[in-house]
């Protein structure tokens, strides 16, 4: 089971890649996205998979009864999806402004930062 | 187990993490009203400098200090804990803080954007120092994403072209080096079961040493491409010159240095055996970072991005520390980022005064402002010295024992990183010295003037704080004792981290 989710788990990395080799920066984005929900996924596999009872104490108990469920990966996965959720929407809106100002999503065509044509060299 | 309650004076470590945190949510209550947002934003850094000196001095004898979170006993709460190193790095990050804070002072209000750059700031030191205090991998990737996110605001806050263009480049690709920061953390959590650092120290030790360093392997890319080390330096050029100098010199001078903070932290105190098996990768890269981010330097007409060559360079000095490891080499690579913090930042917020007043940022454009401003030509040309190493100034200390490491080392590799280091000092000090011709020696094509709209005595505010940083190099040059004494004992607590682990209360584990 553990080895499926694995393979599943790089498939989305390797998906995630392909998509942030693009040149169209909504691709990128997808692929920054995409990359979140793999490695999500490996944390959940890493913590590994079994079919046990829920982490929860019941009123009165002082440590759990029998095999729990692990839930360190539950508690990370949960600030990483939120964190990158954040950051996803952060991201969206920055390339939507960059966007409007270049009037293209090429990432080719962005080089406001970078100026392409060779500058004179710096002699005297 | 360490169950006893951490004395209140010890509670010194969460301060300069919450001070800022409390200040940024004040702020954003305020929204400027009734307290000048600048002036409360400077007492808190202060805060935390002064926190961040106490700290130093109660962990310098070599005992660190620790604190774990919520009666949640290690290794399941979240530890901080302040070492030599972290508590030093602390520090610089503070002090440039209000360096930068004072500069800022003096740039149009509109680069300033009131308020909110200032809470920005502060969200961006505490997670800084949240990076360097923690004892937990996961919570160092929450404060990875805690500056990173502020460092966003930073950098977009003109909304130009120019600056949306550079914010974009920054933030994918580094969004993209703290998501494989978070895949190597899940691999090592599958594989140690731990993400505490003590309790990683503690049982890495001889298990499955291909899958951790694999693990190694990822985390040196990460924290690679946050450090800026070639071939993963990319996104600097591109962006550290977009925005006002002041957020350049922030966070020219201080980011960068976390990454090689974390690459210290992971690689030569949690994952040593593996550090050992990438040697060789390491040594290339910092021969690489050397030797080729200067002539990036040499080849650039825009001055911001020729600083940011510079700023590349020293990382690479930083990295040949991560490849000698003896008390001499990780020393050189604990006090060369704190050189470089002080200096770089001194040298964007230079720059950012030799823009305002040729005007621009092309060097070519410039030429005879040595006419205009003599003080600033001064100033540059001393930091042009200090970044290269020369002797009077704070940054030939760390260089000298780089070498002294890499001579003990004596092997072919240590040696041949010895050459690269001393063609990097010859490199810089090309690359400033024909900037420093170029902007204050050279004729001027058109008839001098002073193009800076800036009235006098913001002028000369910003003057005196770069000046200030460029004082506080040479001082520190001159009397090293303190950063050599703190580096040598951050260099032990990295290479025999016993003290670490019984500070955390996982001694007993081992």
């Amino acid at each position: 089971m553990e080895a499926a989710f694995a393979l599943l788990a790089g498939a989305f990395v390797a998906t995630a890649v392909y998509l942030l080799l693009s040149r169209s920066l909504l691709r990128t984005l997808l692929g920054v996205a995409v990359l979140g929900n793999g490695i999500n996924l490996l944390i959940l596999v890493a913590g590994r998979l079994t079919r046990s009872a829920p982490p929860i104490l019941l009123p009165g108990q002082q440590q759990p009864v029998g095999a729990i469920a692990n839930p360190l990966p539950q508690a990370l996965i949960l600030t990483a999806i939120v964190i990158g959720f954040a950051f996803f929407a952060f991201l969206l809106v920055l390339a939507y402004r960059t966007g409007q100002a270049f009037g293209t999503d090429e990432t080719d065509v962005m080089r406001a930062a970078e100026p392409s044509s060779p500058r004179e060299p710096l002699s005297y | 187990m360490q169950t006893a309650l951490v004395s209140v004076t010890d509670w010194i470590i969460v301060v300069p993490v919450l001070l800022p945190l409390l200040a940024a949510a004040l702020l954003l209550i305020l929204q400027g009203r009734f307290v000048s947002p600048s002036i409360l934003t400077g007492l808190a850094v202060l805060g935390v400098g002064v926190g961040d000196l106490f700290l130093l001095r109660r962990v310098l004898p070599g005992q660190p200090l620790a604190m774990t979170m919520g009666r949640w006993l290690p290794p399941f709460g979240i530890s901080f804990v302040a070492d030599a190193l972290g508590a030093a790095f602390a520090l610089a990050a503070a002090v440039v803080t209000l360096s930068v804070l004072v500069y800022g002072r003096s740039e149009p209000p509109a680069a300033r954007a009131g308020w909110a750059f200032y809470a920005l700031v502060l969200v961006l030191l505490s997670g800084v120092d949240g990076a360097f205090l923690t004892g937990d991998l996961f919570n160092l990737y929450v404060w990875f994403e805690v500056m990173l996110i502020a460092s966003f605001g930073l950098l977009v806050f003109s909304a130009t072209p120019i600056a949306l263009d550079g914010a974009l480049k920054y933030g994918l690709l580094n969004f993209l080096a703290t998501s494989l920061f978070l895949l190597a953390l899940g691999l090592l959590y599958g594989t140690l079961g731990t993400l505490n650092m003590a309790d990683v120290i503690a049982r890495a030790g001889g298990t499955n040493t291909a899958v951790l360093t694999a693990i190694a392997a990822l985390l040196l890319v990460a924290f690679g491409t946050k450090a800026a080390a070639l071939p993963l330096n990319a996104w600097l050029p591109a962006s550290y010159h977009t925005p006002p100098a002041a957020v350049s010199a922030l966070l020219g001078g201080i980011l960068t240095k976390v990454g090689v903070y974390a690459l210290l932290r992971t690689l030569v105190l949690l994952l040593p055996a593996n550090r050992d098996l990438l040697e060789p990768l390491l040594a290339v890269v910092a021969g690489a970072t050397l030797v080729l981010a200067p002539l990036g330097a040499i080849a650039e007409g825009n001055l911001r991005r020729a600083v940011g060559y510079l700023l590349i360079g020293g990382i690479g000095a930083a990295v040949v520390g991560l490849c000698v490891p003896n008390p001499d080499g990780i020393g050189g690579a604990v006090a060369y980022p704190i050189h470089a913090m002080l200096t770089i930042s001194a040298l964007y917020l230079a720059a950012g005064l030799i823009e305002d007043a040729a005007g621009g940022p092309e060097v070519n454009r410039m030429g005879g402002l040595y006419a205009v401003n003599a003080p600033l030509s001064v100033l540059f040309l001393v930091l042009t010295f200090a970044i290269a190493g020369v002797p009077p100034f704070l940054g030939f200390w760390p260089k000298l024992m780089l070498l002294q490491g890499a001579a003990a080392l004596g092997t072919p590799w240590a040696f041949a990183l010895a050459v690269c280091l001393l063609l990097n000092a010859l490199l810089t000090l090309l690359a400033g010295g024909r900037l420093w011709a170029r902007i204050f020696w050279r004729p001027a094509d058109s008839e001098i003037e002073n193009r800076s709209n800036a009235p006098p005595n913001r002028r000369a505010l910003a003057f005196g704080s770069a000046c200030g940083l460029a004082g506080l190099v040479l001082v520190l040059g001159l009397w090293p004792e303190p950063l050599l004494l703190t580096a040598r004992a951050a260099a032990a607590g990295l290479l025999a981290p016993d003290a670490y682990v019984s500070a955390v209360g996982m001694g007993g584990r081992r």
